[in-house]
């Protein structure tokens, strides 16, 4: 069976005085189901080869080379209304900051439903009702009040909770969370993650996580792929690049690790 | 070892408008915090967001004025200290920040942001300030040349190299380090980690070491303090701490860190907050070791 998601070559550059190559002939795999973490530091190129998967990178940026198959198509080739009906509804993004990622006017509720409408896939009545089942999925407590709040008058666990919602909405195969817990404290963290396990085995999902931490790794991930500027220097199963980690590179961002000795 | 700092009853309430009638509610930041930092120590201070490690550390400098109780830098209350004697005191107590984007001037070339300290206090000749900035960039491994840089032109690591060189400017004898070190990646931030323990041992530095990495904290504090909203709920040597969590919230805390063997057993206690009493006094539980229980 192919993978749910196959990147070949994805080559993406910044445009400028000097041009800047952000992604590197990056080749990655995720199947069905399988949890892929992503990790690197600052500038390693892990988020903006996730914003190219769903064709989100902003000028002056563009890629420029490589292959992004999905579900049978190669996504870089698709049209942009295309496109639309990929984002969301077949992959979905999770962001790290969710105040800034959530509309701060609209109900919670009524951005869940969105979602669904948008797709097509309720309609307004429906996607209310789905919008309560969503929060109530996502462990919120009393969801047929919570529907009417608005993102301000929840804890930074709670908007990311919703901000998970909103991704599940559509019940993609496939969600792309970037660094969806570094902006939480620990103890709300270990709540976040243990809900992504959670929802993972419950809808079946493929999650690609993107972060800089290797304890997220170590708890979430089946493989991981390490990025050193713009480029994969390792991938491979979760235990072998934890504990017989081959490139140098890997190897020096373990000992950094507070703790790896 | 003697207390360079000692930390007594430290209170910090706000006063939150609630709207333009209602009365406004008091949040208690810190609630009647008490702690030694002995001479050459790192002592931590560790906690989630919102549980007043910050405003304690703020309090402490007098950056916002506490409500009520003593600090205490070797054996003088800085809370009871005139303008004046409190701009002297404040050359042996200085702070780094966080961020290391917004602490420094974007407009100030760096070698001025490391020789304002000196300028502020009227201190050396224009040359002798000068040779000082020098000496300061090479002792946290930067280069002398790049003293006409502004901030921009440096890293998220180099940045906070300035802001230690700024904060050593006056010869200090405590550095609060406020999450000092938390914005930066892991391979930056063991570097910077290094340099302030080489700093500790060369300059006879003693520090409060404010953070949220308990992992950190462990590895590189003598002595430890965790606080939840507002209070220390356990504090004592790093070792016995971390080998004999005892109060609820750090059992919880501890627990919620992940760690790096995906086959560990996740044993997660979740905090339940009727499990312990929110005013009960810190009570010795082993040899320099204290919890709220």
């Amino acid at each position: 069976m192919p993978p749910l998601l196959d990147v070949q070559d994805l080559t993406v550059v910044f445009d400028g005085a000097r041009q800047v190559t952000a992604v590197d002939r990056v080749s990655l795999q995720i199947a069905s189901g399988e949890t892929l973490g992503v990790v690197g530091e600052s500038g390693s190129g892990k988020s903006v080869t996730a914003f190219s998967i769903l064709r989100l990178v902003q000028p002056p940026g563009r890629i420029v080379r490589g292959r992004v198959m999905f579900e049978g198509r190669d996504l870089l080739r698709l049209s942009e209304p295309e496109m639309r009906e990929v984002r969301g509804a077949r992959i979905s993004l999770i962001f790290q900051e969710p105040m800034t990622a959530l509309n701060p006017v609209m109900r919670v509720g009524d951005q869940i439903a969105e979602a669904l409408t948008v797709h097509g896939m309720a309609d307004s009545r429906d996607a209310r009702a789905r919008a309560v089942e969503l929060l109530d999925a996502v462990r919120i407590a009393d969801p047929a009040r919570r529907v009417r709040d608005y993102p301000h008058q929840l804890s930074g666990g709670m908007r990311q909770r919703v901000m998970i919602a909103i991704a599940l909405a559509c019940r993609p195969p496939l969600i792309i969370a970037d660094e969806p817990t570094t902006a939480l404290d620990v103890t709300i963290q270990a709540q976040v993650l243990e809900l992504l396990r959670e929802l993972k085995e419950r809808f079946q999902l493929a999650l690609m996580l993107i972060t800089h931490d290797f304890g997220v790794i170590a708890e979430m991930a089946d493989r991981v792929v390490v990025m050193y500027r713009g480029q994969v220097v390792e991938d491979g199963p979760v235990r072998q690049i934890l504990r017989a980690p081959v490139h140098p590179y890997t190897r020096s961002l373990l000992a950094a690790v507070p703790g790896m000795k | 070892m003697a207390a360079l700092l000692e930390v007594r009853r430290l209170v910090k309430h706000f006063a939150r408008k609630q709207g333009l009638f209602a009365r406004p509610s008091i949040v208690r930041a810190v609630d009647d915090v008490s702690f030694i930092v002995e001479e050459g120590e790192m002592f931590g201070l560790v906690g989630e967001s919102g549980s007043g490690k910050s405003t304690t550390g703020r309090c402490i400098l007098r950056l916002i004025e506490p409500t009520s109780g003593e600090v205490l830098f070797r054996g003088e209350n800085v809370l009871g200290f005139s303008a004046a004697r409190l701009r002297q005191a404040r050359r042996d107590m200085q702070i780094v920040f966080q961020d290391p984007y917004s602490s420094l001037n974007p407009r100030m070339r760096v070698g001025r942001i490391v020789e304002e300290p000196l300028v502020i206090h009227g201190l050396g000749s224009r040359a002798e300030r000068r040779a000082r900035a020098e000496e300061l960039f090479e002792l946290v491994g930067l280069e002398r040349d790049h003293l006409q840089r502004y901030p921009h032109e440096f890293s998220g690591g180099q940045r906070q190299r300035i802001g230690i060189a700024r904060a050593l400017a006056l010869n200090p004898a405590l550095i609060v380090a406020d999450e000092a070190v938390s914005a930066l990646d892991v391979s930056i931030q063991a570097q910077v980690v290094k340099l302030l323990l080489d700093l500790q041992q060369r300059l006879k530095l003693t520090y409060l070491f404010i953070a949220h990495d308990l992992r950190l904290v462990e590895n590189i504090c003598s002595r430890v303090a965790v606080m939840y909203l507002g209070k220390i709920v356990e504090t004592g040597e790093t070792a016995s701490l971390f080998r004999q969590p005892t109060h609820p919230y750090t059992r919880a805390l501890l627990s919620a860190i992940p760690t790096l063997d995906p086959d560990a057993v996740r044993q997660r206690i979740e905090l339940d907050p009727a499990s312990f009493d929110r005013e009960a006094p810190l009570r010795q539980i082993a040899a320099g070791h204290w919890a709220a229980i």
